[in-house]
């Protein structure tokens, strides 16, 4: 039994999942979060008076299996929602759901969703796994040794269609399996979804397959994402977690070239035998720890930690329904590969595209509280969204709005009418209010070069860092973010193992 | 396929159209693939559409006292394997090398990437002090990756899904070259071949200039952008190569690249092969499930257990092949195959040495490669044109002057330029409608002015001292060398079409689907560039399944 005091710095989905599971091994953990409430990227936040909005994850394809059944949630967690459908907007909107659907292509999208899916479901036990070292020594060999015959026995063709297309880009795949160019869209939407590259850009299937890999749904906790990060916190809690919110930590402590604690904000510091970092790698490394610590070349490696941010998050306070086919569904506007790839070109140069690419729901079409009667909250996650806006941010935010609203009211006509506030996040200020650097969602691009043993560096790939008890457990980290707690799970399965 | 007499007799009985090897397409593959055969005592016969061969490695003088390389114009990836093995120095090959390069900007500043190491540090170091530091580390980087990667590229690549011991052998050996790295290079390895090159180049430098001068080439030739991953890749496979030794460095083949092929037409014709030109291949001949020979446009046929195609994979099987002789996941395969035609070119014949006021006269690195491109985002600009079916506003060019050091190119004081530009579409929009179509003499005029008004930007007066100009599209390219697209690889360089996947996945050893019908083409393992790899990876899979002794020297890393 492993009893030794612990901290974990940030009280996110992951930071939440690797305390929870730290304390159920008899650990004394304290969880610090720099915020009012614990949830990181799920929560709910008003908005505009009246109005609340999910402050930045609005849906989710799944809590890791494992963080569901070790901390109760499938026992007393929020229930789901059914799955949400996806409609695709346009003049003539065609619905989604699980690889079905209708129009001239159903066909070639089913076949393709499930070969996607078979490909999903090999690359799916590596998330739960610690990044394997590339040396001969310290490997699970016999576990990887399993998961690479899992993809072998995909059979011979399916093997081969795994190699040539696992570092393929979605835009060449949508365009050689199908036809109808919505699905294509959406196919290129789903996949750049969070990334910080385009769909022609190589390796961008594969982001598909990870989010396939969580799970092929996307899902709504009745109650809103908050109710899902507060039955975490309160699991965490309930399992022994000390939980302090408002306690924003300024660095780690290092004596004898080893971290013995944390000094707060406020100056107060706090001792533990472990201290496991949850929030961006980039940060604890460049902020918390400091060049004084740490080797000169991974010092500056770890400020090169690519971390751009693509998104940005919009919420409209609306005074009635807007006119969609499907208030309670996923809706995409991605009218094509090209309209996507367009929306990608500017953020190159730090400007706004002229027609974004969106997914919004409308939260209180499920929800009821959520706005006041008869009224509704919009949440969406538009792309792309320059980190770096040439024109500065506020100017940069006007437009991105504008730009966002005419997109919205071309495919919802009168939506703008409706419009009683809008809140538009840029990626600086999402960096702002959740620490997340450039705005990235997975607190580092999430990016081959950048997964499995180079996340976020190889040198700390395995949750362990060159600092003697400093570990690494959030979205920077093996297997990525997503409202998952995959990472944080895998980070306190090492720290336990040493 | 071993039939009785090739080695006694070279085909002796059959008569006149029998052959042990046909090789369609007298591209540097197509010979270097013959020569190999032909060396090895088949009778071996190439077969060319145009009146030349080279294909894509030609000096042709379409204005009278010029030479224009006019398509691929400078000399580094030949391998110096079959440089060696075939002796290409003998039979005219003489290759030198550049000095180094250049990079100007609008307001008269440049980047001069000189030859001599200190005095590039000292250039560098102009430019940021910092990144003096920076370029050493991925100096180093791309060296360590050429290392590994060069013994790779004249193997043939495993089949993965395969389980016969010689497949498995030859993945256990690339595992074990992985592994060999150690954890920190096979991790820096991985990286490598998947980031993007402007991401690469960000990590190590600070100057815009610099950056761009070393972005080019991970570009050049294919359907990416600077911040498209696996670019760095890219960049790779133009640093591989060498001049005698010298890793990375260019040259130019004296009498323009039409040398390399001259060689290897001459090697080939010692060795005992043909060539036949002006003989188009209209048909693959199939009877039962194996190749019998190629029908010519002319109504003959000539026939030969062996018949290898130097034509790309679309070529070669969509045009040229019989569907019902092809397996549909084959074809499938084959119609995905992305080759991109993203490159343009402008030949032309000058008056004088062109000027370029911000560089000393007659500085060394103007007989370089030269460039007007200032930042990572004027390249990522270029590539966007590109994308929506537009030549770029603000193209990269690679601007070389041959006659500069090869007085062969040019009669006494005057020159040649050569102007490799990046992005040129194939399928060029106009009105809404994107068709090769489009590429009219109107197109190609604007196209070319394009170019010269962004080269008079640092080269003022160019246009003054042209004598003569051929500007070639991508879809110039396809017409006149038969390059699908115009694509100068023969296909895109990413991994979805990189070795075991290259060009079709279970088809990566240089064998199609229809028995004795073989691929040498760039097409193949390890993709394009004037390479010979393809080649005589090609041949050695041939003579080894005819239990023929190959006569090919082994690759080596060097360095």
């Amino acid at each position: 039994m492993p009893s030794f005091d612990a901290i974990v710095i940030g009280g996110g989905t992951n930071g939440l999942a690797c305390a929870a599971r730290l304390a159920m091994k008899g650990c004394r953990v304290t969880l610090l979060e720099a915020g009012e409430v614990a949830g990181g990227g799920a929560g709910m936040r008003e908005f505009a008076p009246g109005y609340f909005a999910p402050s930045l994850a609005h849906t989710t394809r799944g809590v890791d299996a494992r963080v569901m059944a070790g901390m109760g949630l499938d026992r007393h967690g929020p229930e789901f929602h059914p799955a949400l459908p996806t409609t695709v907007l346009g003049a003539d909107p065609l619905s989604v759901l699980r690889g079905k659907t209708t129009g001239p292509d159903a066909e070639a999208f089913a076949t393709l969703m499930t070969k996607l899916g078979e490909f999903a479901r090999v690359l799916a036990p590596f998330r739960g796994l610690t990044p394997p070292r590339l040396t001969s020594a310290g490997n699970e060999w016999g576990k990887l040794a399993r998961l690479g015959l899992g993809i072998r026995a995909l059979g011979k063709a399916d093997f081969r269609e795994f190699l040539r297309m696992i570092l393929i880009n979605v835009a060449d795949v949508a365009e050689d399996e199908l036809t109808d160019d919505r699905l294509k869209g959406l196919l290129a939407f789903d996949a750049t979804l969070g990334a910080w590259l385009g769909p022609r850009s190589p390796n961008s299937l594969i982001l598909l397959l990870n989010q396939l890999a969580i799970g092929p749904d996307t899902l709504l906790p009745m109650g809103g994402m908050g109710a899902l990060a507060a039955a975490m916190a309160k699991a965490a809690v309930a399992a022994g977690v000390t939980l302090r919110c408002n306690a924003a930590v300024a660095r780690v402590l290092v004596e004898g070239d080893r971290a013995v604690g944390v000094e707060l904000v406020s100056g107060e510091t706090l001792k533990a035998d472990r201290v496991i970092s949850a929030i961006s790698p980039r940060t604890t490394f460049q902020k918390l720890v400091g060049p004084r610590h740490l080797d000169a070349g991974f010092f500056t490696r770890t400020s090169h930690i690519r971390s751009r941010g693509g998104a940005a998050k919009l919420h409209l306070a609306l005074a009635g329904l807007p006119a969609v086919p499907d208030p309670k569904a996923r809706m995409v506007i991605a009218p094509s590969v090209t309209a996507v790839e367009d929306a990608f070109n500017p953020v190159k140069y730090g400007e706004v595209p002229v027609a974004p690419v969106l997914e919004f729901i409308l939260p209180s079409a499920h929800e009821t509280g959520l706005a006041p009667e008869g009224h509704h909250v919009l949440s969406a996650i538009v792309q792309f969204a320059p980190h770096a806006p040439k024109a500065g941010l506020a100017a940069a935010r006007a437009a991105m709005l504008e730009n966002t609203l005419a997109v919205l009211e071309a495919q919802v006509p009168g939506l703008r009418r409706l419009v009683a506030q809008a809140e538009l996040l840029m990626p600086q200020d999402i960096e702002a209010r959740f620490g997340m650097v450039g705005g990235n969602w997975h607190h580092g691009e999430l990016a081959v070069e950048q997964m499995l043993f180079l996340r976020p560096l190889r040198e700390v790939a395995q949750y362990g860092t060159p600092l003697p008890g400093l570990y690494l457990a959030g979205a920077g980290s093996h297997p990525g973010g997503g409202i998952n707690g995959a990472a944080g799970w895998n980070a306190a399965g090492k720290v336990l193992n040493g | 396929m071993a039939r009785g007499g090739h080695q006694a007799g070279r085909g002796a009985g059959r008569g006149a159209g029998h052959y042990d090897a046909i090789v369609a397409g007298a591209g540097h593959n197509g010979l270097s693939a013959a020569c190999y055969l032909a060396r090895a005592g088949l009778r071996t016969l190439v077969l060319e559409r145009s009146d030349r061969v080279g294909g894509a490695a030609v000096s042709r003088e379409l204005h009278p006292g010029w030479t224009y390389s006019n398509c691929s114009y400078v000399c580094s990836l030949l391998r110096p394997e079959v440089i060696r093995d075939l002796d290409l120095p003998r039979h005219g090959l003489q290759v030198i090398p550049y000095e180094g390069g250049a990079s100007f900007t609008r307001d008269g500043a440049y980047f001069a990437y000189h030859a001599d190491p200190n005095a590039r540090v000292r250039e560098i170091a102009r430019l940021s002090p910092r990144d003096v530091e920076g370029y050493e580390r991925f100096h180093h980087a791309v060296m360590r990756q050429c290392r590994f990667i060069r013994p790779l590229l004249l193997r043939t690549p495993p089949d993965p899904a395969s389980l016969r011991p010689r497949d498995l052998a030859e993945l256990l050996f690339l595992l074990r070259r992985f592994n060999d790295l150690g954890p920190r290079e096979a991790s820096e390895t991985l990286r490598f071949w998947t980031v993007s090159i402007g991401d690469f180049l960000d990590e190590h430098f600070e100057s815009p200039l610099l950056k761009a001068h070393l972005a080019g080439s991970g570009i050049i030739g294919t359907g990416l952008g600077v911040y498209s991953p696996g670019t760095a890749y890219v960049l790779l496979h133009h640093y591989m190569g060498e001049v005698d030794g010298a890793i990375g460095s260019w040259g130019f083949a004296r009498g323009g690249m039409g040398a390399v092929s001259a060689a290897l037409a001459g090697a080939l014709r010692e060795a005992g092969g043909e060539v036949r030109t002006g003989a188009a291949v209209e048909r693959f001949l199939v009877a039962g499930d194996r190749v019998s020979g190629v029908a010519l446009d002319t109504g003959e046929e000539l026939h030969a257990p062996v018949v290898a195609s130097g034509m790309d994979a679309r070529r070669t099987f969509l045009d040229l092949v019989d569907p019902r002789h092809l397996p549909g996941d084959f074809l499938d395969g084959v119609r995905r195959f992305k080759i991109r035609g993203s490159s343009g070119k402008l030949n032309m014949a000058l008056d004088a040495v062109p000027r370029f006021p911000a560089a000393p006269a007659d500085a060394p690195f103007l007989s370089g490669d030269l460039h007007a491109s200032e930042s990572l985002a004027e390249l990522a600009r270029a590539y966007d044109d590109w994308k929506d079916g537009r030549w770029s506003a603000e193209p990269y060019f690679d601007l070389l002057i041959p006659s500069r050091i090869d007085p062969t190119m040019a009669p006494p004081g005057k020159h040649m330029m050569s102007v490799f530009v990046q992005y040129a579409p194939y399928d060029l929009a106009r009105d809404g409608v994107r068709s090769a179509g489009n590429w009219d003499d109107a197109a190609r005029d604007a196209f070319r002015d394009t170019v010269l008004d962004k080269i008079e930007t640092v080269c003022p007066g160019l246009r003054r001292l042209i004598v003569h100009a051929e500007v070639r599209s991508p879809a110039d390219l396809e017409r006149e060398v038969g390059l699908t697209e115009g694509n100068i690889f023969q296909g895109e360089l990413t991994f979805d079409q990189l070795l075991f996947n290259r060009p079709v996945p279970g088809y990566a050893q240089y064998r199609s689907p229809i028995r004795g019908l073989w691929m040498c083409g760039s097409s193949t393992h390890p993709g394009g560039g004037v390479m010979g790899a393809p080649g005589r990876n090609a041949a050695a899979e041939v003579l080894r399944e005819a239990k023929l002794p190959n006569r090919m020297s082994d690759a080596y890393a060097v360095l």
